[in-house]
């Protein structure tokens, strides 16, 4: 039971981008089309998930076994970008239009804080393996959640009357503020 | 301590490497093979996937050139300086530039054109021209911007009549503001063309008089004063210039009554012109 209230915790209760504001880079970055916010979305899921298992056992079987938690940051980063190599390896062979699309956002799924804080407060939270890839897919439907929401709004914002001053980042900020507050409403709803 | 420093270099060292192996497979099984040559023409086309060449994008169009399947002058919003540039990157013999200009064929502005309702709806000449616009003339410019929120070269600018000015000096001929326009008012013309029937209204004279005061009431002065046979003719009531035949000189327009021609009239605007113009204006 307790890995799925983990999915569930991180992907809505205590959304990474909603409630922790983690990430705003690539939500507020690559939230204008919904189709390319749904790949950033899985690329990120899928690369927040193989980081929650990666650290997990860099955390557990090399840095905790020997005594090395100080090198918590740097061990994360580094299996957070040689996984987003591979990622993008990966897209730019099957994919093309869609590496196009991702534009720099797709290396920069490295320095999505997001993803190092995901696997920052898994070390935390002392979570066991299978908990961990729960909390790696729950946070990934999270981010891809906010992103989706977010660029469906903003699809239906170029069609609305927007006030002059306002056009662009600052209505932009306005919505995502405004789903930080929608998404308050979840919490409490389960405690893990 | 000195047992933790051992420790930790081996410990990051070890995951350093075992990365790099990773990635080292992983780059052997999924390398994509492109060609550099593909790379070194992007970079000197101008990036603004304005579309001028039939194709989605730069990218797409240098991976034609690089096929040689295109002429090195495709990139009509280049100009001369890219087209040299992708001939020499080619290794091929370079070509004149194809040079084209927006020009805007309607002068039927907020002072000349007769209004008849008032349209409340999106701000867009697309959703005006679903209900037909403001002005009288079935034919005339909107006014609300499409060709300008289209141009990607800041070449041009609603004006303080209502209608778009293209500005000569940056205008790179890519013809986004003519796909934009839902009347086809804006057309592309290559640069030694001089002489324009600014009016696409196909009414009967009388009722074209009445609509606007600059619209072409088919007299057919023009079409008498053109000194080729054939060079401006009378199509639909609106007088078409033949540019294989006609002359490019100024006489059929000395006669237009409600000077609807015009001669050499595109290439006075510059950008820095116009909004000296604007900023004179307002103070």
């Amino acid at each position: 039971m307790k890995p799925l209230m983990i999915f569930i915790s991180a992907a809505v209760v205590n959304n990474l981008v909603l409630a922790y504001f983690l990430g705003i880079c690539p939500f507020l970055g690559v939230s204008k089309r919904l189709d390319t916010a749904l790949n950033m979305g899985f690329a990120t899921t899928f690369v927040m998930t193989l980081t929650a298992v990666i650290t997990w056992l860099i955390n557990t079987h090399i840095l905790i076994r020997f005594d090395l938690p100080f090198l918590q940051y740097v061990a994360f980063i580094i299996t957070i970008a040689s996984l987003v190599q591979l990622v993008e390896m990966f897209i730019r062979k099957t994919s093309p239009p869609l590496y196009r699309s991702l534009g720099i956002f797709l290396p920069l799924i490295t320095t999505n804080c997001s993803i190092l804080g995901l696997a920052l407060f898994e070390a935390l939270r002392e979570y066991t393996f299978i908990e961990s890839l729960f909390f790696g897919l729950g946070g990934g439907a999270g981010f891809t959640l906010a992103l989706v929401l977010m660029a469906g709004i903003r699809e239906e914002l170029e069609f609305a009357d927007v006030p002059e001053s306002l056009k662009g980042a600052p209505m932009t900020l306005l919505v995502a503020g405004m789903l930080a507050l929608a998404f308050m409403g979840f919490a409490g709803l389960l405690t893990v | 301590m000195d047992s933790a420093v051992f420790i930790s270099v081996i410990a990051m060292g070890g995951l350093g490497i075992f990365f790099a192996l990773f990635l080292v497979i992983a780059d052997k099984r999924l390398r994509v093979e492109e060609d550099p040559l593909v790379g070194r023409l992007l970079e000197v086309l101008p990036q603004t996937n304005c579309g001028a060449c039939g194709y989605a994008g730069c990218l797409q169009l240098a991976e034609k050139l690089a096929l040689h399947e295109v002429a090195v002058n495709a990139c009509t919003a280049g100009g001369q300086e890219v087209t040299d540039m992708v001939a020499e990157i080619l290794g091929v013999e370079s070509v004149e530039a194809q040079a084209l200009k927006a020009v805007v064929l309607c002068r039927g502005g907020d002072r000349e054109a007769v209004r008849t309702v008032r349209y409340r709806g999106d701000r867009t000449c697309l959703a005006a021209e679903l209900s037909g616009g403001e002005k009288a003339c079935g034919y005339g410019c909107h006014g609300y911007g499409d060709c300008v929120r289209a141009c990607r070269f800041d070449a041009m600018a609603m004006n303080d009549n209502g209608l778009p000015v293209v500005f000569y000096d940056k205008c790179v001929g890519c013809g986004a503001c003519a796909r934009a326009c839902p009347r086809d008012i804006i057309e592309m013309h290559p640069v030694d063309r001089k002489l324009f029937v600014y009016c696409k209204n196909k009414d009967k004279g009388a009722k074209a008089r009445k609509v606007c005061k600059v619209a072409c009431v088919a007299c057919t002065l023009c079409v008498k004063d053109c000194k080729v046979e054939g060079g401006i003719t009378m199509k639909d009531n609106l007088a078409t210039i033949n540019y294989e035949l006609c002359p490019q000189t100024d006489e059929p327009t000395k006669r237009c009554p409600t000077k609807c021609i015009l001669f050499g009239e595109e290439e006075k605007m510059t950008r820095e012109d116009f909004y000296a113009s604007r900023i004179k204006q307002a103070s």
